[in-house]
């Protein structure tokens, strides 16, 4: 790991540039698929994919069951998986627990169903404040919680990579697993807001 | 002692999905990169992940943050790093390049004022 000057003087867009038409010219990446891979990162991969799974968990036990006991497995059922999806575990949020989650070391967070982490997620400030004080943080994202409730940090990593459950509003149980999809934003499974019924 | 969110700007959060997800087009060409180099087995994910947290470690434990914080500077730190421990593209390869490109003809990628 150096600090050499090399890095600092050059802008990053020019050695991005750079480093993609050394690696197409010795054949070690096509444009081409850089260019899918982004779109399907950007478009398909996503929380929509969580919000399946969460709606599924809502809507039947025994997935829920399944998902709450091996997160990875349960998400690969409703065939999600690939790069960060490995050692998800689902823990779920109820009246008197609210979990939250964070990487302190980087930005460890569950690609296949949330698809790519938002720029506040990977914010110094957002990182360190939610472990120390993550009432107030999260009072300023906009979730106030009672004194009442628990909060649990967790801390996402290469070994295990958290996703919320959120709790499943008052007023929603006439709704099928479809009409629930489009509640679950990508906000409540990270715990930093509450599903709102419509 | 403790740093405040910014309430607007790239670091300020989001209330609400739909937020864009690269703030620059380099942004996604370095992301879209190191997963296809990944998918294509020139290096592991842990890799590439031990290599951002140590970037990323650096930054933060620095006495003086003179860059600004910078998320895909520390991801495309990161991926030359290891491109360039492992010898598939060298630091100086990539600085060479780098050059080269800002030699291109005058009205090629220069604003004027």
């Amino acid at each position: 790991m150096t600090t050499d000057g090399a890095d600092r003087g050059t802008p990053a867009a020019l050695r991005t540039a750079a480093l993609e038409q050394l690696l197409t010219e010795r054949g070690l990446v096509d444009p081409r698929v850089v260019d899918a891979f982004i779109a399907d990162y950007e478009t398909n991969v996503g929380p929509r994919n969580g919000a399946k799974v969460i709606a599924r968990a809502w809507t039947d036990p025994d997935y829920r069951a399944r998902l709450l006991t091996d997160g990875t497995a349960a998400i690969n059922e409703l065939g999600f998986g690939g790069p960060q999806g490995e050692h998800i575990v689902v823990v779920e949020n109820t009246p008197a627990i609210h979990n939250v989650v964070v990487c302190t070391l980087c930005s460890c967070y569950p690609w296949p169903v949330l698809g790519l982490p938002p720029s506040w997620y990977k914010d110094p400030a957002y990182r360190a404040r939610m472990v120390k004080e993550p009432r107030a943080v999260l009072a300023e994202m906009g979730l106030e919680l009672g004194d009442d409730v628990q909060i649990t940090v967790r801390d996402s990593t290469s070994e295990v990579r958290w996703l919320v459950l959120p709790e499943r509003p008052a007023g929603t149980e006439h709704l099928t697993e479809q009409e629930l999809v489009p509640l679950i934003t990508r906000d409540t499974m990270v715990g930093v807001a509450k599903v709102e019924a419509p | 002692m403790t740093a405040p969110l910014d309430l607007d700007g790239i670091a300020a959060p989001p209330r609400a999905n739909g937020e864009l997800l690269f703030a620059e087009p380099w942004h996604s060409r370095a992301f879209g990169m190191a997963v296809t180099l990944h998918d294509a087995g020139v290096f592991t994910w842990n890799r590439f992940q031990a290599a951002l947290i140590a970037r990323i470690g650096e930054w933060e434990n620095a006495a003086e943050q003179d860059q600004p914080w910078s998320y895909y500077d520390h991801w495309l730190a990161a991926l030359e790093d290891v491109l360039d421990e492992q010898g598939s593209v060298s630091r100086d390869d990539v600085a060479t390049r780098a050059h080269a490109l800002t030699r291109l003809p005058a009205d090629h990628g220069r604003r004027q004022h």
